[in-house]
């Protein structure tokens, strides 16, 4: 072996070089891509960079003084919190009954897991087009059975009316989350140990006492989990929102997601945009915090 | 008197066991009753916009615009016309070449710089490793709604604005820490041994990493694949804010945007568009939906 190459085979052997070596891309591309575009949206949002105008003035709270003093903004902060509020209350309790059927074994299951996956599998934008047609205001099929059924003489129209519109929006985004937080939920029921379960067993417990005795507590750190990565999705994301209504009718279901898009590519206001999407921050650094605690719980098992 | 007694209590004995035994039968029965009218009602919960979507991509626009028509049925017969028009008059095809284009560099790109990554976190001792894993993954929970405008700008400046190119660089900023998290439970999961057997006959740490252990952990690049696919078809905000030429656009903007001209709706071939999309997606989850939930349960509890 000539002096060179059993150089380079230390080289390859020192774990000391190797392992930072490895991590060094993953990190570089972190930081160019996320790190620093995370501190310019804070930078934008304290400047009048707007996409006519690219040059970088400081303008200090200006951004921060017009949103305070537009209604649509509070309404949209509102509607935010009404939005990942009630969809993250129906997602776990749905959702921990969706993975109690998962776990179970029955004829047929691989369809129906196929069926009740689909929301989660299909893109957002495909299955928010397909609620689209459901909820139209002419040919709805769900209008459709209630005319037929004489519960209602004409049409609900359900995504032009304040409430019904909101409705729908947070009805569509639960569907569509529900599978999500039921397969992170049936990853915590699979690793509940099985002497625990035939003990229950053994004592004759029943189904509601096992589920409110054994069940749920030992899952909670997990639906915890569950909850809080919904909320994530759910108060960032604004794909529902942007093709069932577009926020309206009147602002009635504009979230701060797309509020800030409507402001910062819709009208080119860059600026303007990075101050609402700022917003989001707080809430997102508590859910961190959060799931990082139910991660060290679940890590005490 | 006494065996009288204990034959006595001996039949009510049996008789008890035996109601106990029919009541704990009649709530089994009961029980997968339960069972399965909630695993229909949630199946059909989750299926129905599809399968009226379905119905409706095969009908005729006489049929489907009556509303006195049942929604459900043909009241005509059914028709494939708007299907090929899917195909034939518009860019359909040209969305689901720029998706899997982009599904493909994303993931190569993803494995390139994630795998190592993973390796040097699962393997490779070295100090604040724990919180570097943990980082990495809290990263994946800055959402692409706080980024994209100044992203905007990024993608601007690099020149990559309007092109499939802005998508293939900015798409790894969520598929590498999600992928790092999920091969480090992979990898963790290769016995040690087959490394360090390797290192003793002659391999070097890095040639047992490139020999041993990336075929080992073949599950877990294809899982990673799948996911960088899948969320090249899914993504939706920075799409939409990075590109506006029709050429350039993926599934997920393409169809919503281009099949809906102003007020004119494409229904039938809107419809048809979003069950070609789901179904494969769907298969390939379901076949990995195992994986993904060991990956999970590996990465999460014993990371």
């Amino acid at each position: 072996m000539t002096p060179l190459q059993h150089g380079r085979r230390r080289l390859a052997d020192r774990e000391s070089v190797l392992a930072p070596l490895f991590l060094l891309p993953a990190v570089v591309y972190i930081i160019a891509l996320v790190g620093f575009p995370l501190l310019l949206a804070l930078a934008f949002a304290f400047s009048d960079v707007t996409v006519g105008n690219p040059s970088f003035d400081w303008v200090g709270f200006d951004n921060f003084q017009a949103i305070f003093d537009d209604s649509v903004f509070w309404r949209s902060l509102r509607n935010t919190l009404i939005f990942t509020v009630i969809s993250m209350a129906l997602t776990v309790v749905l959702a921990k009954a969706l993975a109690m059927i998962l776990i179970a074994d029955f004829r047929f299951k691989w369809v129906v897991r196929f069926l009740v996956l689909l929301p989660w599998t299909t893109p957002v934008a495909l299955s928010a087009v397909a609620w689209l047609w459901m909820l139209d205001s002419v040919y709805s099929p769900i209008d459709w059975v209630l005319r037929s059924l004489g519960f209602i003489e004409s049409n609900v129209y359900w995504l032009g009316k304040d409430t019904l519109a909101m409705a729908s929006v947070i009805a569509v985004h639960t569907w569509r989350i529900v599978p999500l937080a039921a397969v992170i939920i049936l990853a915590g029921l699979i690793s509940i140990p099985d002497d625990i379960k035939d003990a229950a067993e053994v004592d004759g417990a029943g189904f509601w006492r096992k589920l409110w005795e054994i069940t749920i507590p030992l899952t909670l750190p997990v639906i915890a989990v569950a909850t809080l990565f919904g909320a994530v999705l759910t108060f960032t994301d604004m794909s529902v929102v942007y093709i069932l209504t577009r926020g309206g009718p009147e602002n009635a279901t504009q979230v701060l997601p797309s509020y800030a898009f409507l402001k910062g590519i819709g009208s080119g206001d860059l600026a303007q945009g990075a101050a609402i999407a700022l917003f989001l921050f707080p809430l997102l650094l508590a859910a961190a915090v959060a799931i990082l605690r139910s991660v060290k719980k679940m890590e005490t098992f | 008197m006494a065996v009288a007694t204990r034959g006595r209590l001996a039949v009510a004995d049996s008789a008890h066991v035996e109601r106990s035994r029919r009541r704990e039968a009649t709530r089994h029965r009961f029980g997968r009753a339960g069972l399965y009218l909630f695993a229909i009602g949630s199946a059909l919960a989750a299926a129905l916009p599809f399968v009226w979507g379905t119905i409706t991509a095969f009908k005729e626009d006489a049929d489907l615009y009556n509303s006195e028509n049942n929604p459900f049925v043909f009241n005509l017969d059914p028709t494939g016309e708007h299907v090929s028009f899917l195909f034939t008059d518009t860019d359909f095809v040209t969305f689901a070449v720029n998706t899997l284009w982009v599904g493909l560099l994303v993931a190569a790109l993803t494995l390139a710089v994630g795998l190592p990554a993973a390796y040097s976190l699962a393997r490779l001792n070295m100090r604040w490793s724990g919180a570097l894993g943990i980082a990495i993954f809290f990263v994946y929970l800055v959402p692409p709604t706080l980024l994209f405008i100044s992203l905007t700008r990024v993608v601007a400046i690099l020149g990559l604005q309007d092109s499939t190119w802005s998508l293939i660089v900015i798409y790894p900023t969520i598929t590498i820490p999600v992928s790092v998290w999920l091969l480090i439970g992979f990898l963790k999961a290769i016995p040690r041994d087959l490394e360090e057997q390797a290192m003793v006959d002659g391999y070097s740490r890095l040639t047992a990493f490139l020999r041993i252990v990336i075929p080992l952990a073949l599950p877990g690049i294809v899982a990673v694949v799948v996911f960088a696919f899948t969320l090249t078809a899914h993504e939706f905000i920075y799409a939409l804010a990075f590109i506006s030429p029709t050429e350039a656009k993926t599934i997920s903007i393409g169809v919503p945007t281009e099949l809906i001209r102003g007020d004119v709706f494409f229904w039938q071939s809107l419809q048809a568009a979003a069950i070609l999309v789901a179904v494969p997606i769907a298969f390939a989850f379901n076949l990995l939906l195992g994986r993904f939930i060991t990956g999970f349960t590996m990465g999460a509890v014993k990371g």
